[in-house]
């Protein structure tokens, strides 16, 4: 089963993370992808950009709104994900716990649905259609 | 730090809580071992010169985490407090036996403070390359030569995969005691025949390489076509299989045929969601639908044939036997359906695969590509010249393509015979199922 570790960060603590050696930090996050890659586990992951150049697109009113920047209320920010497959979820917990974070910071460990998920919509042209996009 | 999964099941305090939570407790235990379980028995073996030694130290220290941290929650340092109590074990067991050796005496004083992953000499520059060349030199190991397949499959899933007996016995369908007793008697052979642990020479890989990958393939396989029991595939068993392979090409990255080999399974894991129907029968090649195949994997499948046959060309070779099954596969992979499949080409990859590993397998599934590229005539001729060299006698394999062929051209009671006699050869009760539906299927039938 495949599992998504999302990086959550506050804004604070990424700003005291200005103060970090930077290199520290790649090398620290390049040794835990390592571990994860030479144990045969890491599938996927990417880190994301400033959420300053993001913008969140709000579905609450009639027509969509565009907001420039994070959300206005959010106090964490999504900065990175990794995607393991594992074979249990406590492997996905120990996985999660190896991760190179400080104070602020906070992992959320979420499966992956697969097919089985939508078993009883098998038949549904866009559940099939969208093995065909996957890729 | 306790698991907090675990606690919030406990704080339930019913007896399914109770035992839901030290099922999950056990299981935090084994993905910690499943991580750092190879890393410690190889330096464990490597430190003491003794791979039996240190396979049962190490498994000492497994089964007294298995006990310790549910009760008072996982060390901060999972893996440094493995290796520390695997350490003292291997210590009192070399007490307990012939006295202590002298080379050891160092160690054992190490061993009553010692953490950390360099169980012999210090650190140094090279850590990382030592620790990789000591789970290479726990790779050929557990695949010896001296070792039938069984003990290697065993052997291979419990020190490199970091699998626990119980693990084993669970994806395999075999009493514990059964893996237990493999286990047991592969470690006494390796004693018996002297094998030192060491990784061969990379002069000596390519001998004793040959071995490794075909014990995990025979892993992969396992589980992508169960030989017994109920279920037709074991996708768990064919994911530990994946994951070795991983870790393989990590550790021998200019070595073609292992990423040929993590090619190859991951093009062929990738059809797995096709190829069982929701009732669980299996789904034949040609009547799987291909939209429900696993695009990701079939990119990564794509992605380790190329660092095949990159590396492959730095060496200034060709495609080995795994590379071929993995361009064959790979053909199947990005055709739109049977009819658009190049089987021509898989013909001709079929060929020199038969040329280089001859194996009546491959002339057999030559023998289908030849019927598609062909007709079933000439590949009937194949088939029948197969049989007459007694090769695959016993096997399910000969009856049931003969009886596809022999449908095909319209020979209706012998085909019906064929597959009859097919079913009653596999050991695998869904295939069985699909064998005796198509007899029965046939015109008349």
């Amino acid at each position: 089963m495949k599992y998504m570790l999302i990086m959550r960060t506050t804004a604070e603590a990424l700003e005291a993370s200005k103060d970090l050696d930077f290199t520290e930090v790649i090398n620290a996050m390049g040794a835990y992808n390592e571990s994860m890659i030479t144990a045969g586990v890491l599938i996927g992951g990417d880190g994301l950009s400033d959420a300053k150049e993001g913008f969140v697109v709000d579905f609450s009113g009639e027509a969509p709104t565009v907001t420039d920047g994070p959300y206005g209320e959010v106090h964490e920010l999504f900065n990175g994900f990794w995607i393991v497959q594992v074979a249990t979820k406590e492997e996905a917990l120990e996985w999660a716990k190896r991760a190179p974070l400080g104070a602020g910071s906070k992992l959320e460990v979420r499966r992956i649905t697969d097919e089985s998920d939508f078993a009883e919509f098998a038949d549904n042209e866009f559940i099939q259609k969208e093995k065909e996009w996957r890729g | 730090m306790a698991d907090p999964a675990g606690a919030a099941d406990g704080a339930g305090a019913g007896a399914g809580a109770g035992a839901a939570a030290a099922a999950s407790a056990r299981r935090a235990v084994e993905a910690v071992w499943r991580i750092e379980g190879a890393r410690i028995t190889a330096g464990l073996a490597r430190a003491f010169g003794d791979f039996g030694l240190a396979e049962d130290a190490a498994q000492d220290a497994l089964a007294q985490a298995l006990v310790q941290w549910p009760v008072e929650g996982e060390p901060r340092n999972p893996g440094a407090w493995l290796t520390a109590v695997a350490k003292r074990r291997a210590v009192d067991a070399l007490r307990r036996g012939s006295g202590l050796d002298e080379r050891y005496a160092s160690l054992a004083a190490g061993a009553d403070a010692g953490v950390g992953t360099g169980v012999g000499g210090g650190a140094d520059a090279r850590a990382g390359d030592l620790v990789g060349d000591e789970v290479l030199g726990l790779v050929f190991i557990a695949c010896h030569p001296v070792l039938g397949r069984d003990a290697q499959v065993a052997l291979t899933l419990r020190v490199v995969g970091g699998l626990t007996s119980e693990e084993i016995a669970r994806l395999y369908l075999l009493p514990v005691a059964t893996v237990q007793q493999r286990i047991v008697r592969a470690k006494k052979t390796l004693a018996a025949a002297n094998v030192p642990f060491e990784s061969p020479e990379p002069a000596e890989w390519t001998g004793r390489l040959g071995g490794v990958l075909a014990a995990l393939y025979l892993i992969f396989t396992e589980g992508y076509s169960a030989t017994s029991g109920e279920r037709w595939l074991r996708p768990e068993l064919a994911d530990e299989a994946v994951r070795l392979g991983r870790v393989l090409a990590g550790l021998l990255p200019r070595e073609p045929e292992v990423h040929a080999l993590l090619a190859l399974m991951e093009l062929q894991a990738a059809r797995f969601p096709a190829r069982t129907a929701a009732d669980g029968s299996p789904v034949l090649l040609a009547d799987q639908d291909r939209r429900r195949w696993d695009r990701a994997r079939l990119g990564r499948g794509r992605a380790a044939l190329a660092r095949s046959d990159e590396a492959a060309r730095r060496r200034g070779r060709g495609r080995g036997p795994y590379a071929l099954q993995a361009a064959i596969a790979e053909c199947h992979a990005v055709a739109p359906d049977v009819a658009g499949t190049d089987w021509e080409r898989i013909v001709l990859l079929y060929e020199a695969l038969g040329a280089l590993a001859p194996n009546p397998v491959v002339e057999l599934n030559k023998a289908v590509a030849v019927s598609m590229a062909v007709g079933p005539a000439s590949a009937l001729r194949m088939v029948d010249e197969l049989v007459a060299t007694g090769a695959l006698a016993g096997s399910h394999l000969v009856p049931s393509v003969r009886g596809e062929l022999l449908a095909q051209l319209g020979r209706v009671p012998e085909a019906r015979s064929e597959l009859v006699a097919a079913a009653g050869l596999t050991r695998n009760e869904r295939a069985r199922a699909v064998l005796l539906a198509k007899a029965a299927a046939l015109p008349g039938g």
